[in-house]
């Protein structure tokens, strides 16, 4: 009698499950082939803020854009080449001054209407008229009082020719045009939509925007009159999963085809399942603890900073990448031109760091905040763990660190605003240019507390000097030259203990072939395609 | 009865507008700035400066507040920072997927906790009694966290039955007419859908209900112990008639006052409290939605959910009294 | 906690009310080690002080010491409930954690009980507008979904663990001010204490001398129960990121941390979550037997 009813709770039980489980099964094949069509279901931690990728620098956002819209150059598949997109040509005046393109006559946006001279004006005048333009302002030195920046004019100067003239010479101006954010939006469309076109993207790109449900997903179908190579599978949806566990499991379980965001410890897992592949993003990127130089302060000492460079065991602490990452010495990455392999790595040599933390008069140590973050990011799967590891490490030099861990977002205003002591944070590069590392992160020009990229507050008039050089130069040989004696500079006086280089892995279906992931983190999915 | 229900209703006032000023003090104190969050680490002090002023930040706090004020009193609740969206838009889709998952918490934990609870009570000391008042006690004490993170162990990773995340899997198709996913399927007779949506609740809805399941079972038995001592039941028993009839007519209909009060309450917490089971399975809901809210400092995202979660709680709790007053007419209105 | 009221000699009707209470706190005592379950709930509170004072004797390593090629151990008879993510041993951390929870249960529970006393007390006594602004404030607090003002308290001070034992003291608010506000009506009009007006007791004196210990009863179930509640709120907070920083090995944190191995090494999830339930029991079932035997009306 009494266990009567807990056999029924238990049979009523299983029957649910049961009938629940059998139809997670079926609706995965369903979903992949229903009516022969090609459907890459992409599964992505967080939703994108805005598809008008002007506007945005969140990856996520960039993702989708990347699909939808085209910009005048673009990267070679595998690096930050050069090569043509909406432009089939292209010219510089010998002052570097006067940039000349000429586009493509045979290109329709998705709404239709005719892509001409006249849509590339109106974009870069759009792009000059609000700070929402964050890269555009960003790239090209744009402020309050000159929203143009270095760029002085844009003028068709033809049906199907535009003419771009430059304040200052700029060496990576063309690099910098092949950024996502510069994609030519249709001018009727954002005229059409107003405030709202953020949410109604019309492009040139592979894919045709078709839905987007907020948080949950953003559906993308095949362009069939691309003027490059037409999409493979027919549509694209990016699906949110927040928590990249469950985002794994999904993909296990065949209800997503790709996914970015693996945990590190599940690389293991996927490699050995036959259903499915690792496929490495090649690494563009840098991951580093900064000290910041500019308080008074143990770390204000050359000598501090390479004793810490010293103590930490880097080959230990990037076991806990998991295999996804490589030791980094300098602050650009091994793949960019201009990097400097002469340089030698500290050693890690405890007693050295000792040493040299005595002849600097913290013979006995001291106390020092580091400030890492909550969430992970591409270059720092683990910034939590891999904090912890940190701080033991230089628990044997008498260096007692305590941990703040914030969100991204309070970690990003604390940084910037030089309240720290030390700190994590890392760089994807935009342009495959190393003056969007060295410049960006180290010059003395971004050292302003408030906004600061320099979250080092490092601020060498050495280093200055040979990235300004390096900026108007428009020989790439005598570039190379200046960016290779800006690394000794900064290996020298040791802003920051570079941590690491990563190759971001993606975990896809065995399915998918031909899929090259850019450096930059995203791109376009038109060769992709998914096999039986 | 009219005037007593109007009467809860003024007292509802002063409440709301506290809390009102409660999140919107709350989320306005939190270190961190808006504009950064939205711009990210690559924008121009220029650009975060121009962005504050767009959105109205370096305004004195009063004329913030009032602006929120005079938007809610006109039934608008505002634009998300962040992404834009009309803040009413977005709870149409995410309100549902809370209360979907709190009402089928609720479901299970009553009708689980009510069976498990008068058996109980019935069978008081015996096997059952035991091992349900045990099973209730662990109830109680479990991090439903842990326990949603290990049943996704065990049915999603182990014995791979059920979806780890999510409400519907991608590719199946539903469409929505009130965005319950399991009403809608019924609605436009999509079998398959209701199968999804119905596998993807049960791990997160059964990790919800556990604690209201163990403390309306607790709650069930020993209110029935009570009124199964009182005369009349004790009359009913000597009269000869049937048992279950005893407990079903009398017995049942008593002991549903204490446990319509821990409905009530309990279904407050379960809307709030969703925060942790919708991160744990990724469920679309408003409780991750406000958490990763106050993360970004989207404050009218912020001020306006925790508004109107507070007015569906304290709207439940006054139907709760009400239903309380209905049921046990030796309570009067006052 | 002493378990008994402070005796008054200055107020002769006080005399039989303290000797009466004398024997309910004894008899309830009696009641107490009776019931099963509370015994158990003693035993296992026990087992956790006793973890926590001798932590350094039962651990069998060092709590924050890592080596990380040792990271994800299985358990075995080195590490008994294995490693985590930095090659640090479980048991040790967990042996350690108790010390952690102790406080938080503790210290938050003291917050909530502070405060939420002195409201109730005062809400119950002095009556009127006195209690309808107290209790419209209260209401507000309960209005507002409780782990939602954590964490927003929490986002405001910054997370630390100090700062999550404010947030999830100041959530307990509420709870103790409406136990306290209806004890406290109900003793209020009770014939001793009017004698005490009578005399011309001043009102603080009399609250908490005399109406506060009568009213303690439910405020020590409440407490007990608290506590459990208190962990579990902690730990929750913790998971999210926004209670104890790194290395501190509280369990919700360890939990967390751990997450992202579930599919490898789920040893690291599933042990900080045992042990957590056992502790949140083991006061459950001393809360619930305490409750029944100081309140013999609710014994069955």
């Amino acid at each position: 009698m009494k266990k009567r009813y807990l056999f029924m709770l238990l049979a009523v039980v299983a029957m649910i499950i049961s009938a629940c489980s059998d139809s997670t099964g079926s609706t995965a094949d369903d979903g992949d082939e229903k009516g022969g069509k090609k459907t890459l279901v992409f599964g992505r931690g967080a939703d994108s803020i805005q598809l008008d990728p002007s506007k945005v620098t969140d990856g996520e956002s960039i993702y989708v854009t990347n699909q939808i819209y085209d910009t005048l150059v673009r990267y070679e598949e595998e690096n930050t080449e050069v090569k043509a997109a909406l432009a089939t040509d292209w010219d510089v005046s010998d002052d570097g001054l006067v940039w000349t393109f000429q586009l493509r006559d045979d290109v329709k946006f998705h709404d239709g209407t005719d892509f001409a001279a006249d849509d590339v004006v109106f974009n870069f005048e759009r792009w000059t008229t609000s700070a929402e333009f964050v890269y555009y302002g960003y790239m090209f030195g744009a402020s309050e009082e000159d929203m143009g920046g270095i760029i002085e004019k844009v003028e068709a100067t033809g049906d199907y020719e535009v003419q771009i003239t430059l304040s200052e010479p700029n060496a990576p101006f063309l690099q910098t045009l092949a950024m996502p954010p510069f994609g030519i939006a249709s001018p009727e469309a954002v005229e059409e939509h107003g405030d709202d076109y953020f949410k109604n993207p019309v492009g040139t790109g592979p894919f045709i925007f078709k839905e987007w449900v907020a948080d949950d997903s953003i559906t993308v179908t095949k362009n069939e009159d691309y003027f490059g190579e037409v999409a493979k599978v027919d549509e694209v949806i990016f699906r949110v999963i927040p928590d990249n566990g469950a985002r794994f499991m999904e993909l296990q379980a065949g209800t997503i085809d790709l996914m970015t965001g693996l945990n590190p410890q599940d690389i293991s897992t996927a490699e050995g399942d036959d259903a499915l592949q690792i496929i490495r993003r090649p690494s563009m990127n840098v991951a580093y603890m900064a000290m910041n130089t500019d308080k008074e302060g143990p770390l204000s000492d050359k000598r501090v900073r390479q004793a810490i460079n010293m103590a930490v065991n880097k080959e230990e602490l990037i076991a806990l990448y998991e295999g996804i990452g490589k030791e980094a010495k300098n602050p650009i990455p091994p793949s960019l031109w201009g990097y400097n392999d002469d340089i030698e790595a500290y050693p890690f040599d405890v007693e050295k760091a000792k040493a040299l933390l005595a002849e600097a008069g913290y013979a006995d140590g001291f106390d020092i905040t580091l400030n890492t973050f909550s969430n992970p990011r591409p270059y720092m799967p683990q910034p939590k763990v891999t904090a912890q590891a940190i701080a033991e490490m230089l628990k044997a030099v008498n260096i007692n660190v305590e941990i703040i861990e914030s969100d991204w977002d309070t970690h990003l205003t604390l940084t910037e605003n030089g309240e720290h002591d030390m700190a994590f944070l890392g760089w994807t590069g935009d342009n495959g240019d190393p003056d969007n590392f060295m410049y960006v992160l180290l010059d003395k020009d971004n050292a302003t507390v408030g906004s600061a990229g320099n979250i080092a507050f490092y601020k060498s008039d050495k280093l200055h000097d040979l990235l300004k050089a390096a900026q108007v130069e428009m020989d790439q040989d005598k570039r190379t030259e200046l960016y290779l004696e800006a690394q000794e500079v900064i290996h020298e006086d040791a802003p920051w203990l570079p941590i690491a280089h990563t190759t971001p892995p993606l975990a896809a279906s065995s399915s998918i072939a031909d899929y090259i992931p850019h450096p930059t983190g995203s791109e376009p999915f038109n060769l992709l395609d998914m096999k039986e | 009865m009219i005037k007593y229900i109007s009467r809860r209703l003024l007292m509802l006032i002063p409440v709301l507008i506290g809390v009102s000023i409660l999140a919107f003090s709350l989320i306005h104190l939190v270190p961190g700035d808006p504009a950064r969050s939205i711009l990210g680490e690559k924008a121009t002090k220029d650009q975060l400066e121009a962005l504050q002023e767009e959105l109205g930040l370096n305004d004195p706090y009063y004329v913030q507040y009032g602006r929120f004020l005079g938007d809610i009193l006109q039934g608008n609740l505002g634009e998300s920072i962040q992404s834009k969206e009309s803040i009413g838009v977005e709870l149409i889709q995410k309100l549902p997927a809370t209360i979907e998952l709190a009402v089928f918490a609720m479901l299970v934990a009553v009708i689980v906790g009510v069976i498990a609870g008068v058996i109980a009570a019935v069978k008081q000391y015996s096997w059952f009694d035991n091992m349900s008042m045990t099973a209730a006690l662990f109830g109680v004490s479990m991090p439903i966290f842990w326990l949603g993170l290990m049943m996704i162990w065990l049915f999603s990773v182990t014995f791979d039955i059920l979806p780890p995340s999510g409400r519907l899997t991608a590719g199946v198709e539903l469409h929505t007419i009130t965005n319950f996913y399991l009403i809608d399927s019924i609605l436009t007779g999509n079998w398959l859908a209701f199968k999804d949506s119905l596998s993807h609740i049960l791990m997160p809805g059964l990790a919800l209900a556990t604690i209201p399941m163990a403390i309306i079972a607790r709650m069930t038995r020993s209110s029935m112990l009570e009124v199964m001592r009182q005369d009349y039941i004790r009359t009913a028993n000597a009269k000869g008639l049937k048992k279950t009839i005893i407990i079903f007519q009398h017995a049942l209909k008593n002991a549903s006052l204490p446990v319509l009060t821990v409905i009530g309450l309990q279904f407050g917490l379960l809307l709030g409290g969703a925060v942790l089971t919708e991160t744990i399975f990724s469920w679309p809901g408003i409780g991750r939605y406000v958490y990763l809210a106050v993360l970004g400092r989207d404050y009218p995202v912020v001020q306006s959910t925790i508004l109107i979660i507070a007015i569906i709680f304290v709207l439940v709790n006054l139907i709760t009294d009400i239903l309380y007053k209905y049921l046990d007419p030796r309570i009067k209105f006052e | 906690m002493s378990l008994q009221p402070i005796s008054t000699p200055d107020i002769q009707t006080q005399e039989t009310k303290q000797a009466k209470s004398k024997s309910l706190w004894i008899e309830a005592l009696f009641r107490l080690l009776k019931s099963k379950t509370s015994v158990i709930g003693l035993i296992i509170i026990t087992i956790l002080i006793i973890t926590a004072i001798l932590a350094p004797i039962i651990a069998t390593h060092d709590p924050t010491t890592q080596s990380i090629p040792n990271r994800y151990q299985a358990p075995s008879g080195e590490h008994w409930l294995g490693t985590d993510e930095l090659g640090r041993d479980i048991f040790s951390r967990i042996v350690y954690g108790t010390q952690i929870s102790i406080r938080i249960g503790l210290i938050a529970v003291g917050i909530s009980m502070v405060i939420g006393v002195t409201l109730g007390a005062i809400a119950g006594y002095f009556g009127r507008w006195v209690d309808q602004i107290i209790m419209r404030i209260i209401d507000i607090m309960m209005a507002f979904p409780s782990i939602l003002l954590a964490i927003a308290l929490v986002a405001v001070l910054g997370p630390s663990l100090t700062n999550a034992m404010i947030a999830v003291g100041i959530v307990g608010v509420p709870q103790f001010a409406r136990i306290v506000r209806s004890a406290v009506l109900s003793v209020k009009e009770t014939e001793f204490i009017e004698a005490a007006r009578a005399i011309g007791g001043k009102h603080g004196r009399i609250l908490f001398r005399h109406v506060l210990p009568n009213s303690m009863a439910p405020i020590i179930v409440q407490a007990t129960l608290g506590i459990g509640t208190a962990i579990l709120d902690a730990a929750g907070l913790s998971f999210l990121g926004l209670g104890a920083q790194p290395p501190t090995p509280e369990w919700g944190a360890m939990l967390s941390d751990g997450r992202a191995a579930i599919q490898n090494a789920p040893w690291v999830v599933a042990f900080p979550g045992v042990a957590i339930f056992l502790f949140v029991l083991g006061f459950n079932l001393f809360g619930d037997g305490l409750r029944d035997a100081l309140d013999p009306k609710l014994k069955q």
